[in-house]
């Protein structure tokens, strides 16, 4: 099992073919208390990149990109009753999506769990 | 995750700056000034406890001034010229909300406007405008006013408000009169032994006060509320999310020069003798919107699911017919649910008529909603 980064704050951690897809705890932090989670159906085909999902503070709204192309497979419904678990867990039960990764050489390009907390210093 | 812009211009800040830093609040920039969005407990803490007990707010930023002449009726006749409130015919120590207007009737501002109550203060009336129209409101005035009657900048007070149903009681616990005031009432009083200008308004919904300090003794002041445990600090997000459910405008969003205050359903500030009578600005297309109802009016919206609608969303009948704009819009918190306010057509603003919000390209249902959207709590 490995976790890698993006610079907007998106994790993804894969087992196997699929990686779970949330927001750090830096972003869930920055953002504030959730309120709204929009998540893409399943089955929907996404490019590196992609505005996969919308998170809704209380302030503002702001998506989050797919960290790698692939194919979504499972969502995490319970966001929808229960917006604040990104706050509470985003590493656990606050994840978003689950991913089947088309190309794993997308992984390389991300950031590791130190390179991560290194950027997240570098910026606050 | 998109990463919020930054600007680089230095940032003003109110005397209580370092006190935010020290509790610990995410300061941004605000209107010029670096100020608390949030303390770390967030909004929706912030926005509660503000509902159930009392909230502490900064906004000192905001621009404190008077107008100075040599009695009251002159005075008040010079700021009768720029707005549609009855301001001759104000008791000492009343307070009205009003408009600064331009002359198609537009908003130039909107404001507090308070006649003092003591014999030194005779002539003066206080006002206070939005932080980021100071400047500009007071070459406006300035330019405007006639011989005799001069307006003083108050740049040397900072402004603390205290809202929510535990704030007589904090003021009580602290030994103030100021819990005597009624709604849109102000007087002087001590509180904590500071003399303070205090008056039973806010911008919240719920009762609470305002109360104006030199800015010296800000501090102190700051220290005493908090040391209530019914007071705790509250940023300007809670301040949004309050005054949204609370259904009352913010400059810039709600209200501007392209609206008027007819459309922006604030009749009930233009009282009955300037209906009549007229002499402000824009005069005569308030007084048409007033007869003949204007073309489009701001309204409360709900939309049906959990997302919210922000500002600058398209309104749409359920046919498709683009019919307004979402002005403010978001989470209310009290309300557990999204609240949103805007202008549309007027023959689709009646409470219950069905709407579409464009949001992210798609139409999502919602109504047409009285406002407040959370009920106004004042001690009148």
């Amino acid at each position: 099992m490995t976790t890698r980064y993006t610079k907007d704050h998106e994790y993804i951690r894969v087992e196997g073919d699929a990686g779970i897809v949330g927001i750090s705890d830096y972003a869930q932090g920055q953002l504030g208390d959730v309120v709204f989670v929009e998540l893409p159906s399943v089955g929907k085909t996404l490019s590196k990149g992609d505005e996969a999902a919308v998170v809704e503070s209380v302030k503002a709204a702001s998506e989050v990109y797919a960290p790698v192309s692939g194919e979504v497979v499972e969502v995490n419904s319970e966001l929808e009753s229960s917006p604040g678990t990104v706050n509470e867990d985003p590493a656990g039960r606050g994840w978003f999506m689950k991913i089947r990764l088309t190309d794993p050489s997308e992984l390389d390009g991300l950031m590791t769990e130190e390179q991560y907390q290194e950027f997240v210093k570098s910026i606050s | 995750m998109a990463e919020p812009v930054h600007s680089d211009e230095p940032l003003l800040t109110t005397p209580l700056h370092a006190e935010h830093v020290a509790l610990g609040a995410r300061m941004v920039p605000f209107a010029g000034y670096d100020m608390p969005v949030q303390y770390p407990t967030g909004i929706l803490t912030e926005h509660n406890w503000t509902r159930e007990h009392a909230g502490l707010f900064d906004v000192s930023h905001m621009g404190q001034a008077a107008l100075g002449g040599p009695d009251h009726e002159t005075t008040a006749r010079a700021l009768e010229a720029l707005i549609p409130a009855d301001i001759v015919n104000l008791k000492p120590g009343q307070q009205r909300y009003s408009q600064l207007l331009d002359e198609n009737g537009g908003i130039l501002d909107d404001l507090m406007v308070t006649r003092p109550t003591t014999d030194e203060e005779k002539g003066y009336i206080y006002l206070v405008v939005n932080a980021s129209m100071k400047e500009a409101d007071y070459a406006h005035i300035q330019a405007r006013l006639p011989q005799g009657v001069t307006l003083v900048r108050g740049d040397d007070r900072a402004l603390l408000a205290l809202q929510g149903p535990s704030a007589e009681g904090v003021l009580a616990r602290l030994g103030s009169g100021a819990v005597n005031l009624s709604f849109m009432m102000s007087g002087w009083f001590e509180i904590a032994g500071l003399r303070c200008h205090v008056s039973r308004s806010g911008y919240t919904g719920e009762d609470g006060f305002e109360i104006s300090v030199k800015s010296d003794d800000a501090v102190a002041l700051w220290r005493a509320l908090l040391a209530d445990p019914d007071v705790k600090p509250i940023g300007l997000g809670a301040r949004d999310s309050l005054r949204l459910e609370a259904g009352l405008c913010l400059y810039g969003h709600d209200i501007d020069p392209t609206t008027s205050p007819i459309e922006a359903g604030l009749t009930w500030s233009i009282q009955k003798r300037r209906r009549e009578e007229g002499g402000f600005p824009g005069a005569a297309r308030i007084q048409r919107e007033l007869k003949e109802g204007p073309a489009r009016v701001r309204v409360g919206i709900r939309p049906e699911g959990r997302a919210p609608a922000r500002e600058g969303t398209v309104i749409t009948t359920p046919d498709g017919r683009e019919v307004g704009i979402v002005t403010s819009g978001g989470f209310g918190p009290t309300v557990n649910g999204p609240v949103a306010m805007g202008y549309v057509a007027r023959d689709v603003s009646s409470v219950g008529t069905d709407l579409h919000l464009i949001v992210r390209g798609k139409p999502l249902p919602a109504k047409v909603a009285a406002m407040p959207f959370a009920p106004h709590r004042y001690k009148r």
